[in-house]
């Protein structure tokens, strides 16, 4: 017998997850908004558009690590290319914007200034149709979606995988990232996208509408959480994870990995998107660093920080990450690097669980006391997960 | 601004072909007037035009008071004291008029320089009057300066050159220096023997010259139009194929680069499986060692600092080597087997590594000099030089590819590392200590890492940043020829080479760039394994 | 289970987290707080450490004459990490968090892109310091580096002076950005007003990071080939090295093709070994090798600093013209306070207008009323084998920067703000 969609989504969830939700969406909808409209700019309380921005901007970065743990965490492909998906989504959305700014730009042109500048006289056949919100939104979720499923379907029909998968994807960002420095494929060059004034009309830096896109970013991370949360423990997020660990004896029992790794792969590239297109009116600028290959590494990294095959983990190390980054470029900017290097070795050698996995050691530890909940956690992929591919690599040299 | 720059133009115009020809004179010895104070004043003076008139009287004057005035001229010697223009040579200040020491310190000088337009015009000239000189080599260099630069003015030179030339090659570039001042004679067949001696130029410069005298409306002489046309020909040809040389070794000299930074790497991944971004860091070592090494030859021996190059060599094998050692002991060992996540401890080194040479060195870029024999280079044809850094660089590559191949397959320890290669398991059974080889494997890659680096440190900047430039190229190496492939590294680094500077020429930089990513990842698709892929069965391959 | 628990200890961790970030409390009134915003980190700390340093260098001068309105500055130093986005975010953060009254920061277009939408909406002040390729005013940035009619078009006037070489062909060569794109875009069409053909001018861009510049140098002789050419390089930072030094090795003379760069000073020479570079040109509005007083002073001033701060390589620092740019700026924005009598951003915004400023390039450089650029002289200067300039020719008096080309379509008539 089938459960119905309803229950299964709302059997996904712990009921403390699902309070904890509940928890971040009174926060994220009832206490920012409050904190950032309604108390004046003195209040002890109130919250500056500092910290809206950056919080928002955090948020993004949780929705691209959630991403990034469906396809790392439970399929076991790691992607050092997420940082494209995730600009393509922004460089959609950021055409739109650039077409909302209409007149106001400093040409007082019908194009945007950077064409004016290069002398071009109508738009792109590519940039046709931005100025509709509805279309931009299907650009947001197509471009990338349709770039993983293309790139994915020929990958994963090779059976590239592993190391070899991982550094095509970070030829595709790096080949990407040229592309778009150009200023001939026109979108800005490195200047990328600026200056943007209006959303639907409405004012981009007015404090209701940065509430309104921090609410909307939770509200993706939340959906994020969710989907991810019913996906990994439904029959196919079972699937995916024999995939992980044993492909070859998942094709021997009949099924196609193919289509699992695809589908997993397409839907991260699309949440990546979506994160992107959130992102860029918040912090005002895309241009094409965002598609370069140490941004989608820090993207791993954030996941291995939190903790793989969690999905919360990811959340947390995207925040853990981000909010050091903002103190420490402050308080030591020359120390940034150090810190952020030394994480990385401190996590890959003594957490390779990450933050969670050291929450659930010391809970093991000290619940010796208490009777243990669960039996062990389904295996976070790790050393388990990889050595056929190792194995492989070990050719002579000769 | 305009109406001065024109001011000037007019009056350069003018002054130029006359300084040339007052210095030959002074070389001929002809005039002879004193060096008059106010001349001197003038070399001193603050507008170009009125210092290039001066020069011109200076040189009219002749004798070796003024020479040496133009010597130091040339050699940013001269310059203005307390109101008088001087000599300063180490650190001693003398009159440029008398000759006489003056008490004076060498700081109190403001040095006059020359501007690019002066040097010309005394590059000239010297060639003339060194066209002359007892020196095989320095008539060499004359006759190929006047070969590009020759004017009407110095063809009674050139003439007397001719005929008391007795080496071959010079007159042979003498001759088409005197065919270039002849193509303006009035006689139709002096500028027939010109137009066809022009035919034995690669210099696509000539071309344009003879272009003119394909016009009938510019060149009456049908005769001589026709020798043009086949001269044209015969130029056309020959730098086509002298460029298509320069485009294969400019390829191969990339790939010889790609190769240096990818060899490492192939050993450390093909050896044990470790993806390690940490790899442009080692070159930035080994780059910093070659640093470090002049700055101590600079100190220590200064006569030898021309063969700095050749010391850095073990320091930057060395110094790449130990920081690998300590990588592998601290880090590395404990990831074995798990490749991905050595990749993110690996980059989290790379940014230590990074961020430590920004503070002990600074974050500017180093400055490193190509020694004297690897500067200039081999001229193939007009047009076409091949640099002796690169030169020499392409066959450190080759030296350096015939080093790991000879110790990989003629000695002991190259035989453990195939063996834990092949076989881990079965390596450790039979007594091969695979933790050693491990460690030991891991340094040579990483020397030979810093070995490149010391390469690049001839060629591309050495920063601290250096290394993030070469590891998404030296990755795409290691893909395309085939993990732990050291022939197919090899392959595949010429292979990228040579394609991205034929892609290059005909598209432009980055799109050449783009095309070859996309070239690999659509390569990878087809030969998942590299161009060398193992052979052997694997179920999960 | 355990990882329903880890999920909801995690998620209220993580509202904690970002709960940290509560405001701040009040400022301290006895300091006048001024932001530096400029990358420690990443790819541009090669440019902009050393404007960090000659901003804080400033500011300790300023304190030690007594401060400003009485009060002393105090500097808040944050790192954008050459990354655009982080622009932004710090400068919205020195102006809603810190309160600075004014910021000096930025090297590069985007970074300036990225940071304006802040600046206008907070109301902030900024001074950039790096010569850029105008088609921008805005009314919250005073640009003290030059605009393209002060760098770009004199140094091609020269090089087609007979006293520059005479050039007639020109070949444009740049990193694929915004600035080279402009300038060149501005240089051909000034060119097209002097009578040179397309034919004749050849424009090449190569990708951030370029190193290998073997294929451009045998097209520039190639190109060359056809009569007097020269090089115009908007090549930026690091591609500068091996571009030089494959022109030196290949044989390319500075009397037969000269170069001249808008993007290397003394800085960027500091790389190359410069032997082969002599004769090569730059176009800035300063030199370190100009001689003067306030110069002299300036050098001596950066180069104790240097030393006292533990600045790495301390006796080899060079000054070179964004630092010229920075150090000019900040007095001009002392003056204007002192002016105003108050650091309130509009009434100081008024006061910069029409200050002027003896500048360690030996004249005295005025703000513009009207468009925010200052008056600057164009110095070319030609490479010496020991990384300094030789200045060739020079402007007699500072020249009015055009931020808004009138090379460009669609820019009759905007000057002003």
């Amino acid at each position: 017998m089938r459960t119905p969609f309803t229950v299964r989504l709302f059997n996904s969830m712990p009921r403390a997850g699902w309070a904890a939700l509940a928890l971040f969406a009174l926060f994220a909808w009832v206490w920012v908004p409050l904190a950032h409209l309604a108390l004046p700019a003195d209040h002890a309380l109130h919250l500056s558009s500092y910290w809206v921005s950056l919080l928002g901007k955090i948020l993004c970065y949780m929705v691209v690590a959630v991403a990034m743990d469906l396809i790392w965490g439970y399929a076991g492909i790691l992607s050092l290319g997420h940082g494209l998906f995730f600009a393509l989504g922004g460089y959609a959305f950021g055409m739109y914007l650039m077409r909302q700014i209409g007149r106001d730009g400093s040409y007082g042109a019908e194009l945007p200034d950077f064409m004016v500048f290069l002398d071009w006289k109508e738009l792109p056949w590519y940039w046709w149709g931005t100025d509709s919100f509805l279309w931009a939104l299907l650009l947001v979720v197509a471009v990338p979606g349709l770039l993983a499923w293309v790139f994915g379907y020929f990958a994963f029909r090779s059976r590239i995988k592993g190391v070899y998968f991982a550094i095509i994807t970070q030829a595709l960002t790096y080949a990407a990232m040229l592309l778009f420095f150009r200023n001939e494929t026109g979108f800005g060059g490195n200047n990328g996208f600026t200056d943007f004034k209006r959303i639907l009309g409405h004012g981009i830096t007015t404090p209701e509408m940065r509430v309104v896109l921090f609410a909307l970013s939770a509200a993706l991370l939340a959906g994020v959480l969710l989907l991810g949360r019913y996906l990994v423990t439904s029959r196919f997020g079972r699937v995916l994870a024999a995939i992980r660990d044993a492909e070859s004896r998942v094709m021997f029992i009949g099924y196609n990995p193919l289509h699992y790794k695809l589908f997993v792969w397409t839907l991260s590239a699309v949440l990546c998107g979506l994160a992107g297109a959130l992102y860029v009116p918040q912090v005002g600028i895309i241009n094409p660093s965002e598609m370069s290959p140490a941004n989608s590494i820090e993207i791993a990294v954030w996941v291995a920080v939190g903790g793989r095959g969690t999905l919360v983990g990811a959340v947390l190390g995207a925040g853990i990450v981000n909010l050091a980054k903002s103190w420490f470029t402050v308080s030591f900017p020359e120390y940034w690097p150090f810190f952020l290097g030394f994480l990385f070795i401190a996590v890959t050698l003594f957490l390779p669980n990450g933050v969670i996995g050291l929450w659930s050691t010391l809970r093991a530890r000290l619940g010796a006391r208490r009777p243990a909940p669960a039996a062990a956690e389904p295996p976070v992929q790790g050393a388990a997960a990889e050595p056929p591919a190792a194995e492989s690599s070990r050719g002579a040299v000769a | 601004m305009k109406k001065q720059a024109s001011h000037w133009a007019r009056r350069a115009l003018f002054l130029l072909p006359l300084l040339v020809a007052f210095l030959l004179l002074a070389a001929a010895g002809k005039a002879r007037a004193a060096l008059d104070e106010a001349t001197l004043q003038g070399l001193g003076a603050a507008d170009f035009g009125e210092r290039i008139a001066a020069i011109e009287a200076v040189g009219a004057t002749g004798g070796e008071r003024a020479r040496a005035i133009i010597a130091a001229l040339e050699a940013g010697e001269l310059g203005t004291a307390g109101g008088r223009v001087v000599i300063v040579r180490d650190g001693r200040v003398v009159d440029a008029a008398s000759g006489e020491a003056l008490e004076l310190v060498a700081d109190a000088v403001d040095s006059l320089r020359v501007n690019n337009r002066v040097r010309r015009a005394l590059a000239v000239a010297n060639a003339a009057l060194d066209l002359e000189s007892g020196e095989r080599a320095r008539r060499l260099a004359a006759a190929q300066t006047l070969r590009d630069n020759a004017s009407e003015v110095v063809l009674p030179v050139l003439e007397r050159a001719l005929e008391s030339e007795e080496d071959d090659a010079i007159r042979e570039v003498v001759l088409l220096a005197a065919a270039r001042v002849n193509l303006n004679a009035d006689d139709p067949a002096k500028r027939l023997k010109a137009v066809t001696a022009l035919g034995q130029s690669s210099d696509a410069g000539v071309k344009t010259l003879l272009e003119p005298f394909l016009d009938p409306a510019s060149e009456p002489d049908a005769g001589v139009r026709e020798a043009a046309a086949a001269s044209i020909a015969a130029i056309e040809r020959r730098v086509s194929i002298a460029r298509n040389i320069g485009t294969v070794f400019s390829g191969l000299s990339l790939g010889s680069i790609l190769l240096l930074a990818a060899l490492g790497l192939a050993i450390t991944y093909g050896v044990m499986g470790i993806i390690n971004m940490a790899h442009g860091e080692l070159l930035m070592i080994g780059a910093y060692a070659a640093f470090l090494v002049q700055g101590l030859f600079r100190a220590h021996l200064p006569e030898y600092v021309d063969w700095y190059v050749l010391a850095a060599i073990p320091a930057g094998f060395f110094a790449a080597a130990a920081v690998g050692v300590v990588m592998e002991r601290t880090v590395l060992r404990f990831l074995y087997g798990r490749p991905l996540e050595s990749l993110l401890a690996t980059w989290g080194i790379s940014l230590v590594l990074i961020q430590a040479a920004r503070v002990l060195f600074g974050p500017q870029n180093v400055e490193l000099a190509n020694p004297s024999w690897m500067s200039g280079g081999m001229e193939l044809a007009a047009g076409v030089v091949l640099p002796w850094n690169r030169i020499v660089i392409l066959g450190f590559a080759v030296f350096v590819l015939l080093l790991v191949w000879l110790m990989m397959n003629r000695t002991r320890l190259g035989m453990f590392v195939r063996a834990v290669t092949q076989n881990r398991a079965m390596a450790g059974c039979v007594g091969v200590p695979t933790a050693r080889v491990d460690t030991l494997a891991f340094a040579i890659g990483a020397g030979i890492a810093g070995l490149g680096g010391v390469a690049l440190s001839q060629i591309a900047n050495v920063g601290p940043a250096m290394g993030q430039g070469y590891i998404v190229d030296s990755f795409m190496v290691v893909v395309l020829g085939g993990v732990g492939q050291l022939a197919g590294a090899v392959w595949a680094a010429m292979g990228l080479g040579i394609v991205s500077k034929f892609l290059e020429g005909w598209a432009g930089a980055v799109i050449a760039k783009i095309l070859v990513l996309v070239f690999i990842i659509a390569f990878i698709q087809k030969r998942p394994q590299g161009i060398f892929a193992l052979k052997g069965r694997f179920a999960d391959n | 289970m355990q990882t329903r628990r880890n999920f909801l200890k995690a998620l209220t961790l993580s509202a904690s987290i970002a709960a940290i970030g509560l405001p701040m409390g009040a400022q301290a009134a006895d300091t006048i707080k001024v932001g530096i915003l400029h990358s420690l980190s990443g790819t541009m700390a090669i440019s902009e450490t050393a404007l960090k340093n000659v901003a804080l260098m400033t500011i300790e001068e300023i304190n030690a004459s007594g401060g400003v309105l009485g009060k002393k500055l105090e500097a808040v130093v944050v790192d954008p990490a050459s990354d655009w986005p982080l622009f932004a975010e710090r400068s919205r953060q020195l102006l809603t968090q810190d309160k600075v009254a004014v910021v000096f920061g930025c090297w590069t277009s985007v970074s300036r892109k990225s940071v304006l939408p802040v600046f206008k909406e907070l109301n902030g002040l900024l001074f950039y310091p790096v010569q850029y390729e105008g088609e921008e005013l805005e009314k919250n940035v005073f640009y003290t580096g030059a605009a393209p009619n002060q760098q770009a078009i004199p140094a091609v006037e020269y090089l087609m002076s007979e006293e520059g070489g005479g050039a007639k062909r020109f070949f444009l060569l740049g990193t694929d950005y915004v600035y080279p794109r402009t300038t060149n875009k501005i240089l051909r069409a000034f060119l097209h007003s002097k009578g040179v053909q397309d034919k004749d001018i050849e424009e090449v861009y190569t990708p951030f990071g370029h190193s290998d510049y073997q294929t451009i140098v045998a097209n520039i002789k190639k190109f060359a080939a056809g009569g007097k050419t020269a090089v115009v390089s908007t090549i930026n930072g690091d591609s500068n090295v091996p571009f030089y030094k494959e022109l030196g090795n290949a044989g390319l003379k500075a009397t037969e093709v000269p170069v001249v760069a808008f993007s290397v000073g003394e800085e960027e020479l500091r790389g190359v070994d410069t032997k082969p570079l002599e004769g090569h040109l730059a176009a800035w509005n300063y030199f370190m090798s100009v001689k003067n007083p306030q110069n002299t002073a300036f050098i001596d001033k950066y180069k104790a600093w240097a030393k006292a701060n533990g600045v790495p390589n301390a006796d080899t620092v060079v000054t070179n013209d964004p630092m010229e740019a920075t150090y000019v700026g900040i007095h001009m924005w002392k003056q204007a306070v002192e002016q105003a009598k108050t650091t309130d951003v509009d009434a100081v915004i008024q006061a910069v207008g029409g200050q002027s400023f003896k500048a360690p390039s030996g004249f005295t450089l005025t703000m513009d009323k009207t468009n925010h650029h200052l008056h600057k002289p164009v110095l070319i200067g030609e490479v010496r084998p020991d990384g300094q300039f030789d200045v060739v020719w020079q402007t007699r008096e500072p020249i009015r920067a055009q931020p808004w080309s009138p090379f460009i379509e669609g820019n009759e008539g905007k000057q002003g703000l």
